[in-house]
């Protein structure tokens, strides 16, 4: 970019997406940096330990608070994964759960002032969301042999119809890890990038600086819906893709 | 004129892009509205729905958010 641009923007909303290694200088090891992204991983991978060990470590019947909230977490993942995937879909209600808290303790620790969202940057969403692709492809095929291919070849429209129907099925089959790990990715970055652009306008203002500040605690709000619905979303989306696989046909 | 084509063509560009989000808006309406629709003529059966809604309305924000997506890239890298 050339001088002139970078002198008339002075905000950066983009800027607090840049991944950068905590102990700049320090480098310990050739092969690894940790970054503020590992940080963050790491420190919601603490919180979700946290909250399952310390929550479910008492074991009452009538649940205090912290338990209830692991409860209610987990039944709410198990009711999801039964009601679409059917109680075969039990099996693999492990992976779907940690997709399901990782992905949503990612996104919330992301809300945090001075944060980093873990879950914005599309290599990771894209990671997740290809390894659900190759995790269903791999189990259709283990689970149903040849007859998964029946997937792609819909017998209840007309015959001359399928040939169409089949390109059109195989093409939209490749392209669900990339509009699952978009959808992630995108409303993460979008809605934080939103903020920063407020926050630019509110720091420019001076006294009139209210309305953007308004403005963030209505986006911000927003953010906290979106953020849990997304993480939902993903969840169930795998859960359906999930029953695909172990359910093929139309 | 002064300036810089390159900033003037980020600035028109993502102007543009933004007008995806105009039919994402529509999208998820419809999807809403068909849902109280049927809602109100049938409120037993509403509770079971609202996953499907919510789906529905991933998929359709889904698109709007790919647009805004794209304008901001343009504008800011």
């Amino acid at each position: 970019m050339k001088e002139s641009s970078e002198s008339q923007f002075n905000i950066h909303p983009m800027d607090q997406f840049i991944i950068e290694p905590i102990l700049s200088g320090a480098e310990v090891l050739e092969w690894y940096t940790f970054t503020n992204q590992a940080l963050w991983m790491l420190i919601s991978l603490v919180a979700i330990s946290l909250l399952f060990v310390f929550g479910i470590r008492k074991n009452e019947v009538i649940p205090g608070r912290l338990q209830s909230i692991a409860e209610i977490l987990y039944t709410f993942v198990k009711k999801m994964v039964v009601d679409i995937a059917g109680p075969e879909g039990l099996k693999y209600f492990p992976y779907i759960f940690t997709l399901f808290i990782f992905i949503l303790f990612g996104n919330i620790l992301g809300l945090l002032p001075f944060s980093f969202t873990v879950t914005s940057h599309i290599a990771v969403t894209g990671i997740l969301a290809l390894a659900v692709f190759l995790f269903v492809t791999i189990l259709g095929f283990v689970k149903n042999g040849f007859k998964f291919l029946g997937l792609f070849w819909i017998s209840s429209a007309p015959l001359a119809l399928r040939p169409v129907l089949l390109i059109i099925e195989v093409i939209s089959y490749f392209v669900r890890p990339v509009s699952h790990s978009i959808r992630l990715a995108g409303n993460m970055m979008a809605g934080h990038a939103v903020i920063k652009v407020f926050a630019g306008f509110a720091g420019a203002l001076g006294f009139g600086a209210i309305a953007p500040i308004v403005a963030i605690m209505a986006v911000y709000g927003l953010e906290m819906l979106v953020v849990v619905i997304q993480a939902y979303v993903f969840t169930i989306l795998t859960c359906v893709y999930l029953n695909d696989a172990l359910h093929p046909g139309h | 004129m002064e300036g810089d084509i390159v900033q003037m063509g980020k600035f028109i560009g993502a102007g543009l892009a933004c007008t995806g989000m105009g039919g994402a808006a529509v999208g998820v309406g419809h999807v809403v509205g068909n849902f109280l629709a049927g809602a109100l003529r049938n409120p037993s059966a509403a509770p079971g729905q609202t996953a499907t809604m919510f789906i529905g309305i991933a998929f359709a924000e889904a698109l709007g958010i790919f647009s805004f997506l794209v304008a901001l890239l343009l504008m800011y890298a």
